[in-house]
C-alpha cells in the first residue's frame, strides 16, 4: 500500500474531505490499477474496464457542475485527484486530463446548451471518451501554423487535414478538433463513424505505453454547423484548454516522482551491498534528499497555484512555471531512482524506468520545457522571444 | 426496513504501534485512523439492503472517530450518531453497554458489526450486543438474505457452510466475502460534510477487564536457507520435522 510522500505536512494545509477523496484516489489506484499496469505496460493498451470506473466515483471531469454529471469541486481537488493518478501511471492521468480538461472543458466553457447536455454527462460517467486535436505532424510549439482547415458548406463544415499524437485517439467517441476557417481556429466537435474521419493507433512509443495515442486525419469530412463550439473563435480557445491540462499536469508529475521516490527509498533500505543498506551511503543519501527536497518543494508550489487558480488569480505563466519545475524535476528524480535500483530498475517489475519513459513525454508535451520557459520569459521581462 | 451499522476506528494496519512509557497504552499521536475493515462490509451490506436515509452509522470514542464516521457516511448512508467518551473503552463490555442503550431508542430492523476490530481482535461485539438486547446474533456472516422479516444468514464453518434463520431485530457480524465495500465518490465525500452527526452522552458502565500492560512481541529470529536446489530437500524435511515441529 502506498503510504504517500509528506515531507513537510502538506496534508495539514488540506480540508478533511480533500484528504479524504485523496485517500480514496490513492486506494483505488492501489487495488485497482497496480494489479494491471505492469499488463498493460508491456502490451501497450489502456486498461479500458477502468473508465466506468472512474467515471463513477467523479475522477473525470472533477470541476465540471452537478448538473452536467460532475462533482463540481475546486481546482485544487482536480489536482490531487490528478497527483493520485498519476502515482500509478502517466498513462491512466493523461487519460483523465484529456476527458476532464481538454474535452469536457471546451464543450462546458463554449459548447452550446445541447453540446452540453448531449456529451458531459455522458463523458462524466465514462460511457463516452473524448479527445482532443490541436497538434499537427508539423504544427506543434506552433499551433497557429496549423494546416487543418473548415470550409463553409449550406448546412455545415468540410473538414481536412491531419492532427498527431492524440491521446485517446483511437477509442475516442468525440473528437475536440481545432480547425482553421474563414472566422479564424474554430472547435468542432467530431463524432466517431463521420465519413471522411479516421483514427490510426500509434505503435512503436518508449513512452506512455498505457495510453492510446493516435493520428487522425479527415478528408472532405462533413461536420454540421450544430457540431461547431458556438462560443469561441480564435487560437485561445484550444490555449485555455492547455492551461487547464497543464495545471492538472504539474500536480500529476510529482504523484510519479512520489511513487519512484517511494520504491527508491524502500529498496535502498533493503538492498545490502558491502555488508550494510545502500541507504547508509552517502552518495546515495545525497540522491534521496534531492529527491524529497524536490518534491516537497513542487507540492508545495502545487498547493499555492491551486489556491490561487481556485481564487482566480491564477495566470497562464503561472500555470507554466509549475509545469516547468514539476515535470523536469519529476523526470530527474525518476532517472536518479533508477539508479539506485541498479540493474532491478530497468525491470518492469519495478516502477522507476516506466515513470521516467513516461515523464519523457510529459517533458515535451502540452507545451515543451522549452516553450515555457519562453512563456514564464516574456511575462517577466516583457519581451516575447517566440512571437 | 431500519439499519445501525456499529462501526470502530482503528489504527491503519501499516502503522508501527508504538506503546507508553507506563506500559497501559497505546501511543496514539503519530497513528493513521481508519474505518475498521470489516466494518465497511457491513455498511456497504446495509447500503444493498435499504435506502441511505433509513442507514444510522454509529460509534462510540473520542472526537477523533468523526472521521470514520464520515467514511462511512461517504459511502451512502445518511445518518450518524456519535457516542461521545473520552477515549476507547479497553473493555468491550463497557462499549456494548454504551451502544446498546443507543440501539434500543432507534427501533433497528438489523444491526451490523465487523465480525471483528482489527486493532483489539475481541470478536465480542455482536454476541455482548445480543445478549445485552436480547436479540437473535449471527456471527461471521458470508452471505445474507433478508424478506418479510426473516434473514437468512450464512457463514463458513470447518468443512462446509451454515445457514441460520432469524427474525428481525438481529444482529450480523460481516466477514470478508459477503460483499465488495465500494469506493467513497467524490459526490460522496462531499455529502458526508452536511450530514449532521447526532452527539450522544452517555455514562459509561463499570469495567470488568483491566489492561495490565502492553508488550511488544518478540523479535522473529533470523530465516535458515538451507540449499538451493532439490539436494537441499532432505534437509529441509528433516528441520521441519525435527526443528519446526511442523509435519
Amino acid at each position: 500500500m502506498f503510504l504517500g510522500v509528506d515531507y513537510y505536512r502538506i496534508a495539514d494545509l488540506l480540508s478533511e474531505d480533500e484528504r479524504m477523496i485523496q485517500q480514496t484516489v490513492r486506494e483505488f489506484v492501489d487495488e485497482q490499477f497496480m494489479p494491471v499496469i505492469q499488463k498493460h505496460h508491456r502490451e501497450s493498451t489502456f486498461p479500458m474496464e477502468i473508465i466506468p470506473k472512474l467515471g463513477a466515483l467523479g475522477f473525470l471531469g472533477v470541476t465540471v457542475p452537478e448538473e452536467f454529471g460532475g462533482p463540481g469541486l475546486s481546482n485544487l481537488v482536480y489536482g490531487i485527484v490528478m497527483q493520485e493518478l498519476e502515482r500509478g501511471d502517466t498513462g491512466l492521468r493523461s487519460f483523465a486530463s484529456v476527458q476532464g480538461s481538454l474535452v469536457m472543458f471546451p464543450i462546458k466553457a463554449y459548447g452550446s446548451p445541447e453540446q452540453k447536455k448531449q456529451w458531459l454527462p455522458k463523458l462524466a460517467s465514462g460511457e463516452k471518451i473524448g479527445c482532443f486535436g490541436l497538434t499537427e505532424p508539423d504544427f506543434g510549439s506552433n499551433p497557429g501554423g496549423m494546416l487543418t482547415n473548415a470550409k463553409k458548406t449550406t448546412d455545415g463544415w468540410l473538414l481536412n487535414g491531419a492532427k498527431m499524437w492524440i491521446t485517446n485517439g483511437s477509442i475516442a467517441d468525440v473528437a475536440v478538433i481545432w480547425a482553421r476557417t474563414d472566422e479564424g481556429v474554430n472547435g468542432f466537435l467530431v463524432e466517431k463513424g463521420m465519413p471522411g474521419f479516421t483514427a490510426s493507433k500509434l505503435d512503436g512509443k518508449f513512452s506512455l505505453r498505457a495510453s492510446d495515442t493516435a493520428e487522425l486525419s479527415f478528408q472532405d469530412c462533413f461536420v454540421p454547423e450544430e457540431n461547431r463550439l458556438p462560443n469561441i473563435r480564435g487560437l485561445k480557445g484550444p490555449l485555455s484548454c492547455l492551461n487547464e491540462a497543464r495545471f492538472g499536469i504539474a500536480w500529476g508529475v510529482v504523484g510519479a516522482a512520489m511513487a519512484c521516490y517511494d520504491e527508491a527509498l524502500s529498496y535502498s533500505k533493503n538492498r545490502i551491498q558491502f555488508n550494510r543498506p545502500i541507504a547508509g551511503f552517502q552518495l546515495t543519501q545525497e540522491k534521496l534528499v534531492e529527491m524529497v527536497t524536490e518534491i516537497t518543494k513542487a507540492q508545495l508550489l502545487n498547493y499555492q497555484l491551486g489556491r490561487m487558480k481556485d481564487e482566480g488569480k491564477a495566470k497562464h505563466y503561472h500555470v507554466s512555471l509549475a509545469k516547468r519545475n514539476n515535470v523536469n524535476n519529476a523526470l530527474k528524480i525518476a532517472r536518479s531512482a533508477r539508479t539506485i535500483l541498479g540493474a532491478n530498475g530497468i525491470s518492469d517489475e519495478y516502477q522507476a524506468m516506466r515513470h521516467a519513459m513516461n515523464l519523457e513525454s510529459v517533458l515535451t508535451y502540452e507545451g515543451t520545457h522549452e516553450i515555457h520557459t519562453l512563456i514564464v520569459g516574456e511575462n517577466i521581462t516583457g519581451e516575447s522571444a517566440f512571437k | 426496513m431500519n439499519i445501525a451499522v456499529c462501526i470502530k476506528q482503528v489504527p491503519d494496519t501499516e502503522t508501527k504501534i508504538k506503546i507508553s512509557d507506563d506500559k497501559k497504552s497505546i501511543v496514539e499521536s503519530d497513528i493513521n485512523f481508519i474505518l475498521n475493515p470489516y466494518d465497511e462490509f457491513g455498511v456497504e451490506e446495509a447500503l444493498k439492503l435499504t435506502d441511505p436515509e433509513n442507514i444510522t452509522i454509529i460509534s462510540l470514542g473520542p472526537d477523533r472517530v468523526t472521521s470514520a464516521i464520515r467514511s462511512a457516511l461517504a459511502m451512502g448512508a445518511k445518518n450518524a450518531i456519535h457516542i461521545k467518551t473520552d477515549s476507547t473503552p479497553a473493555d468491550p463490555g463497557i462499549t456494548a453497554d454504551a451502544l446498546a442503550s443507543v440501539l434500543k431508542e432507534g427501533n433497528y430492523d438489523l444491526i451490523f458489526t465487523g465480525k471483528q476490530a482489527i486493532d483489539d481482535d475481541h470478536a465480542q461485539m455482536a454476541s455482548l450486543l445480543a445478549e445485552k438486547m436480547d436479540i437473535p446474533a449471527v456471527n461471521v456472516v458470508i452471505k445474507l438474505n433478508v424478506e418479510n422479516g426473516t434473514v437468512m444468514a450464512e457463514r463458513e464453518i470447518e468443512g462446509a457452510h451454515e445457514i441460520f434463520e432469524c427474525a428481525t431485530p438481529c444482529i450480523i457480524s460481516a466477514q470478508r466475502g459477503l460483499n465488495e465495500p465500494r469506493y467513497a465518490s467524490l459526490k460522496g465525500i462531499m455529502g458526508a460534510k452536511k450530514v449532521k452527526i447526532e452527539e450522544k452522552d452517555v455514562t459509561l458502565s463499570e469495567s470488568n477487564l483491566e489492561v495490565v500492560e502492553y508488550n511488544y512481541p518478540a523479535e522473529k529470529a533470523a530465516g535458515k536457507i538451507v540449499g538451493d536446489s532439490a539436494d537441499a530437500v532432505p534437509e529441509l524435511l528433516r528441520l521441519l520435522n525435527e526443528e519446526a515441529k511442523v509435519i
